[in-house]
């Protein structure tokens, strides 16, 4: 069975014809052409898949596509500003060398988007509990916290 | 060496912005039409075979293009590791496996294989293949399936796929000259790499009619041959293209699924096939660390003489032999490169069994050698009651040690500096002091420190051999095009800074590519054994001391200044003597390009071969604190100190450090794949089989006690892989400090510390 939907996608009204047992990752991958979100697992155990719905993070390969019908989506290719210049988060974690591989990282900074905008100012402990979904094999994740850090710092002083 | 202070500071990893935009694409990130869809048919039993396959159901499902059985396609046999070819067919790897098999030997072989017009509609049909096995007994453990009434899992081959004895002097002699001998067995988990993106490739026939693969591998070139080998095409049929891959630490230094995937594609026509494997298959039926098991024995003098070291090594093989006997076999020489004792035996075998394939991984054995020498150099300095630290110092290698097992002269050897600057950095005896205070109660604390040895290439063993090939373009900045793959590691950062450096210009003059492709970049076996940045660093200063010659050159004759009167400092041609401006460098390309009388494009290439090796070292200290009463350890501090030469990016580096560190925590604190009695994997996800997570490992602490190899090109030697040698053996001391129970069996997850405990009456 397949379903119309309307959403805002990365700041624009989209609509969609999708099956109904598509999830928002495969949707936003084929469909949309945005591949910057990955897949790890497939079913909600790694966060590589993170993206933003109404201002909540959500693993998009076990959510359904049709869910996100009437909602705001962000993905790792809305998070850069338009002009194309990082975000204060992205530009943190690559002068914190917190990036690896690079396989996490779209997750990674879509969680630390969304976490910093509901705690401004974090501890390391805080920041380490609320990015525990989204997994690394690369970084230890200690430069992951320090530009989650480094973000937070720049975001206090502007 | 270093020249122009580029190399030893930190740069940006060139791809960073890339990735942290989304852009960054990796294999499963590129467009391709009308592209179909494989999967692989597991086998549901360990150790048999299959005597009948139904696919007539399979064949009606919809979407399917093919169901593919062994007889289906080319019956060659191939090994899988990625080592370089050998010309002399003694010294190859194992050939023991085919594309699809009737003979099982692992639970999940892979029997049979659908491609249909999408991934759903290929598991579908899967689904409705039936099949009828035989079953045979299953082993498990190298001792089960070395029993006299074991049968062979590969019928042409003895289940010991190799049994080798190092060493020298007389252990027996050495034992009984010492005041005591301690004797102990260990064992060790099979770790799997858990690479964030799993294996996926995609293969069809291009526009010249040969064979192109796009893979996540490590190790393009070798990927190339096994194809060709598996298929029986000739190599220059295939080409492998890698782009950006989410992790490798080994398990993609491992030709695992791309011969089947171009085995597909021919299947149909050589349309585009996609394969990929889902993270339950590939953390269940591709590589793992190999899980080795040791009976050792050492003796020792009362004031801290080493007088014998004896190890029996049972390198667990799994079913198909891999990397083989390189991995069991290679500790030997690791111990005698640490430590001096007067009398050594080093006997290992490899054995197949039937669990899960091992191979490479991210400190090829030597973490599993580390966590048994290091806990029986624990356990023996408890006997005499000597301080750690001091026992491991003054028994270390001196520097310039010759290495009588490798053939490799230890020159620069700094494990009494790790050890004794480690000391204080990490506060040991004000955290051995904290720790006494906790020896009673719920809550007890123990500090523990592991030191480990490391090579750098894998010289004299094998080939070490690369390639690198410099353009200069009309803006004076280089394409710099080599066959060593970045994997996330850095280096390809690394390379572009030793590029800038020797040729005199800055880092951002270095233009990367994030594919690799066998057509077109230059020879190089790939990223394995901390190698590159060694080995593929000799070429990139060649091709750019070459390069710079040849600017020079011309610029001598364009501005009539003798040649050695010029070098190339920040973009320019100067005078050496006063470094005053001759010219820019940019104007010196331009004229390369288009100028009527000097016009010829500037090219330099290198090829190297390699017949030196580096050795480095390091350790790591722990305090843990133990809940006694449930057996979690909680890691209250934790520090690696490492002696790696010259540190070309320090961000960078240390980035390998924090990420080697905790891949080492988790292999000491709970991960290893699980088996049932019947050889079934018990925990091939991610939530059974557990990594570490942001909440279960503190913030990481580190040093350098950084030098310069004389060998290494850039005064570099290994780092790498060198992280998570001795994490695990420190954390097992650092919990016998605190609760004086010796956990010999990895891991220290909490069941497995708490049924110690038990046993020891501390519960
Ligand atoms: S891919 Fe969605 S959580 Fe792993
Ligand atoms: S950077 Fe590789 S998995 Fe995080």
């Amino acid at each position: 069975m397949e379903k119309v939907i309307h959403f805002t996608l990365n700041d624009e009204p989209v609509s969609c014809r999708v099956d109904v047992r598509k999830s928002l990752l495969e949707m936003l991958r084929t469909d949309f052409g945005l591949t910057g979100t990955k897949e790890g697992c497939g079913v909600g155990e790694c966060g590589a898949c993170t993206v933003g719905v109404d201002k909540e993070t959500v693993d998009s390969c076990i959510y359904l596509a049709v869910w996100v019908d009437g909602k705001v989506v962000t993905t790792i290719e809305g998070v850069t500003n338009p002009d194309g210049t990082l975000s204060d988060v992205q530009d943190a974690f690559v002068k914190a060398g917190a990036v690896q591989c690079g396989f996490c990282i779209p997750g990674m900074v879509v969680s630390s988007e969304q976490f910093l905008e509901d705690n401004p100012d974090p501890s390391r402990e805080e920041i380490r509990r609320a990015l525990s979904g989204n997994m690394c094999r690369c970084t230890g994740y200690q430069k992951i916290v320090d530009a989650v850090e480094i973000a937070a710092e720049g975001r206090k002083v502007k | 060496m270093e020249k122009k202070g580029i190399v030893g500071k930190t740069e940006q990893r060139w791809d960073a912005v890339a990735k942290v935009t989304g852009q960054a694409k990796f294999t499963e990130d590129f467009p391709i039409a009308n592209q179909l869809h494989g999967k692989i048919m597991h086998a549901t039993i360990t150790h048999g075979r299959v005597v009948k396959y139904d696919i007539s159901e399979a064949e009606k499902m919809p979407g399917v293009v093919k169901v593919l059985l062994p007889e289906d396609l080319p019956q060659n046999k191939f090994g899988t590791a990625g080592h370089p070819y050998g010309l002399d067919p003694a010294k190859r790897d194992i050939e023991d496996r085919q594309l699809l098999t009737r003979e099982i030997r692992v639970y999940g072989d892979e029997i049979a294989a659908v491609v249909a017009k999408t991934e759903l509609q290929a598991v579908k049909a899967i689904e409705k293949i039936k099949v009828e096995y035989e079953e045979y007994p299953v082993y498990l453990t190298p001792k089960e399936a070395i029993a006299d009434d074991a049968m062979r899992i590969h019928e042409e081959r003895d289940n010991t796929i190799a049994h080798t004895t190092a060493g020298y002097g007389d252990v027996k002699k050495g034992m009984a000259e010492a005041d005591y001998v301690v004797k102990e067995s260990f064992s060790t988990s099979p770790q799997q790499h858990i690479h964030m993106e799993s294996q996926v490739a995609v293969a069809f026939r291009s526009d010249d009619q040969r064979w192109t693969c796009i893979s996540s591998t490590q190790i393009p070139y070798i990927c190339r041959r096994i194809i060709a080998q598996a298929i029986g095409i000739s190599w220059a049929q295939v080409r492998v293209k890698k782009p950006f891959i989410g992790g490798g630490f080994g398990n993609k230094q491992e030709i695992t699924i791309e011969p089947l995937t171009v085995a597909m594609s021919m299947a149909c026509g050589g349309k585009p096939v996609q394969l990929r494997l889902t993270r339950e298959e590939s953390i269940a039926f591709t590589r793992t660390r190999h899980a080795i098991d040791y009976d050792v024995e050492m003796g020792v003098k009362k004031d801290g003489t080493i007088t014998a070291v004896d190890f029996n090594v049972y390198s667990n093989q799994g079913g198909y032999a891999s990397h083989g006997h390189a991995i069991g076999s290679k500790g030997g020489s690791f111990i005698n490169a640490l430590y001096k004792m007067e009398n050594f035996r080093y006997d290992a075998r490899t054995v197949y069994t039937n669990i899960a394939t091992a191979g490479a991984m991210r400190g090829y054995g030597i973490p599993q050698v580390t966590f048994a020498l290091e806990s029986l150099v624990e356990d023996a300095c408890d006997k005499i009651g000597m301080d750690p630290i001091k026992f491991r110092t003054m028994n270390c290698r001196p520097e310039g040690f010759f290495n009588e097992l490798s053939k490799v002269q230890q020159f620069d050897f700094k494990p009494v500096e790790c050890l004794e600057k480690g000391r204080e950095a990490f506060h040991w005896d004000e955290k051995l002091a904290d720790s006494l205070k906790h020896k009673t109660g719920d809550k007890r604390r123990g500090v523990g420190v592991a030191a480990f040895s490391y090579g750098t290439a894998v010289y004299p063993f094998g080939l070490e051999v690369s390639s690198a090939r410099l353009i200069l373009m009309p803006d004076a900045s280089f394409k710099l095009m080599l066959g060593a793959t970045e994997i996330g590691q850095g280096a390809d950062t690394a390379f572009s800074q030793m590029a800038a450096d020797t040729l005199g210009v800055s880092y951002d003059k270095i233009i990367r590519d994030s594919m690799t492709d066998t057509d077109i970049d230059p020879f190089d076996p790939g990223a394995y054994a901390s190698r590159q940045t060694y080995i593929s660093g000799y070429a990139v200063r060649e091709a750019a001391e070459k390069m710079r010659n040849k600017l020079i050159d011309l610029s001598s004759r364009m501005y009539d200044v003798r040649p050695e009167f010029i070098d190339i400092v920040d973009g320019n041609v100067v005078y050496v003597h006063n470094n005053q401006k001759i010219a820019s460098l940019e104007d010196v390309a331009m004229a390369s390009y288009y100028d009527m009388h000097y016009g010829k494009a500037l090219e330099a290439s290198a090829s190297v071969n390699i017949h030196n090796n580096s050795y480095a070292s390091g350790c790591t200290f722990a305090q843990v604190e133990v809940d006694v009463e449930t057996g979690r350890t909680e890691i209250l501090s934790i520090m690696n100190v490492h002696d790696s030469g010259k540190i070309i990016n320090p961000l960078l580096a240390s980035g390998q450090v924090d990420g080697g560190m905790v891949m080492g925590i988790g292999y000491g604190m709970g991960e290893g794949v699980r088996y049932n009695a019947k050889g079934k994997p018990l925990n091939n996800n991610l939530l059974d089989y557990k990594i570490p997570t942001f909440m279960d490992v503190p913030d990481l602490d580190q040093m350098f006690v950084e030098s310069e190899d004389p060998l290494g090109p850039y005064g570099n030697k290994s780092l790498g892989e060198n992280p998570l040698c001795s994490p695990a053996a420190a954390l097992r001391n650092a919990v016998k400090d605190a609760t004086t129970v010796g956990i010999n069996n990895m891991p220290l997850s909490t069941q497995n510390v708490f049924e110690h405990l038990k046993k020891a009456d501390i519960i």
